[in-house]
């Protein structure tokens, strides 16, 4: 009790050390961390129906813990949106204290920025933007993949992005995520000093993986839009494989 | 004879160089006159060879306009006291030579400092409010020195070291070029990560790591750095600044947690 009366008389500080700005921030940091690399990792998933329609079910059909209980349960991929949720939640919470919060604050860092024609400075006004985008793509991306996790497939996916018109959102989330990924990344090299190479090289790096994941991105929802387009006569059907079809018709005979 | 024509080049090169016209806009603004608004007053200027700003500055208030206020003292890169605003980014005007500046320039004040007039700024008020919040002086083991006594002898890589980081000049570049500090003015800046980690390099000094983390273990101190750099990139000394505030994060979060 004696904490709080000393907090609110502005002596917290006084009476012990306070080591919550130390876990801000390394919370900030790691769950920025945790979130740029499965990003990553999501894309790599999401990117498998480059390689075909098979390729992206046996990928779905895998978190869905199909090939190891027999079955499907979406349930599973409802526990890891979940989980991102909240580290995305925490995220957000924890970097919204470097937002600026008011016109004031706004002006000396968009001025600032602009008369400087410094990039990093310059990045981390792009960081802001796009992860304030992200406050509102991300969370009804998770909503969508938590409520509906069985919606999730070759040709599901499919129709989400091109009969349902949601193309212009991945679109814009597609953008938004790689750049502020990126720029995140870079800057926790540079906060935390490592891993200790020279700016110029951290920055070719970060540039060259934003160019590649963007790339890879575009390509993986051009493919999802043709596919949709295809596919749009017969929206609401599921794909399945021609040996999954038919291990679960004989199955059903069996029974 | 084709030395004669190099050397006849080398001197074309140098009074095409000398015949270039510097405009230089000025932000005037004297805040003991605030009847009259901040505003942009033009100069031209013939540029010379080796020309400096801080010449070019003292040629305008010599010839044309002897209102104009500017501080200088040492004219090397020592004293920090001639930093302003360069076409938007901080610099010493005596370590900035006009050869290096395009022919239409703005000069305005280090943002960040209380205003004295025109392009002088007072520094020094900030840097000794910093100084004390930061107490940035050696904290001796015992509380008499004993005058008599010979000091312990220091490894001359770590006098190296400490020396290197004792070259800040407090000119305010740093300050003036950290967009955090630009939007929270009660940041710490890099001149202060600076002497913090210059005074934890010291053997001499008593402080520990939790001493530190008391002083900057917050968000107006290391923890609120964003780290964009500016400060690193327009250093007028080349102090190594991005990889001391990276240090002194991790050994702050270290000490913070008790990882």
């Amino acid at each position: 009790m004696h904490e709080i009366i000393a907090a609110q008389a502005d002596l917290a500080d006084r009476t012990i050390k306070n080591s919550w700005p130390a876990w801000l921030d390394i919370l900030q940091s790691s769950t920025g961390l945790f979130l740029a690399l499965f990003m990553w990792g999501h894309m790599a998933f999401v990117a498998s129906i480059l390689l075909g329609e098979t390729a992206m079910w046996t990928v779905t059909k895998f978190f869905e813990g199909y090939f190891i209980f027999g079955k499907s349960h979406p349930g599973l991929v409802s526990c890891v949106v979940a989980f991102v949720a909240l580290v995305f939640v925490a995220h957000a919470l924890l970097a919204m204290r470097k937002f600026p919060a008011n016109y004031r604050q706004c002006r000396a860092i968009l001025c600032h920025a602009k008369a400087m024609r410094h990039e990093d400075s310059t990045l981390w006004i792009w960081q802001v933007c796009t992860g304030f985008l992200l406050f509102f793509f991300v969370s009804a991306h998770l909503y969508q993949m938590f409520v509906w996790p069985q919606n999730i497939g070759p040709y599901a996916s499919s129709d989400r992005v091109w009969s349902d018109g949601l193309w212009p959102f991945y679109l814009t989330m597609l953008l938004a995520v790689e750049l502020h990924g990126g720029i995140g990344l870079y800057r926790l090299a540079l906060k935390w000093g490592w891993p200790n190479a020279p700016r110029g090289v951290l920055r070719t790096l970060k540039w060259g993986l934003t160019a590649f994941f963007l790339v890879l991105g575009l390509a993986t929802l051009a493919a999802y839009m043709k596919i949709g387009f295809e596919h749009g006569g017969h929206y609401g059907e599921r794909y399945m494989p021609d040996w999954a079809a038919a291990e679960n018709t004989s199955q059903g005979d069996g029974q | 004879m084709s030395a004669i024509i190099e050397n006849n080049g080398a001197a074309d090169a140098v009074e095409s160089r000398q015949s270039r016209w510097l405009t230089f806009d000025i932000l005037r603004y004297d805040p003991a006159d605030p009847g009259v608004a901040p505003h942009l007053r033009t100069y031209r200027i013939e540029e010379a060879d080796s020309m400096t700003l801080f010449i070019a500055l003292n040629e305008i208030r010599e010839h044309q306009d002897p209102t104009l206020k500017f501080d200088f003292v040492c004219r090397a890169g020592i004293c920090g006291s001639c930093a302003m605003l360069v076409n938007g980014r901080p610099k010493l005007a005596c370590r900035t030579l006009t050869s290096s500046l395009p022919t239409e320039n703005t000069l305005a004040p280090l943002p960040f400092f209380e205003l004295i007039g025109d392009l002088s700024v007072n520094t020094g008020k900030w840097m000794r409010g910093m100084s004390e919040r930061l107490q940035t002086w050696l904290h001796a083991w015992e509380d008499e020195v004993d005058l008599r006594k010979i000091e312990e002898r220091m490894d001359p890589d770590l006098a190296e070291q400490i020396y290197e980081l004792d070259r800040c000049i407090e000119c305010g570049c740093c300050v003036a070029a950290c967009g955090t500090a630009r939007m929270r003015e009660d940041f710490v800046g890099a001149v202060g990560f600076g002497k913090m980690a210059r005074f934890r390099l010291d053997p001499r000094d008593a402080r520990t790591d939790d001493d530190y983390y008391e002083l900057i273990g917050d968000d107006t101190g290391v923890f609120g750095c964003m780290s964009l750099l500016a400060c690193h990139d327009v250093c007028p000394k080349s102090l190594p600044l991005q990889t001391q505030i990276a240090f002194l994060r991790r050994r702050m979060a270290m000490t913070g947690t008790g990882l």
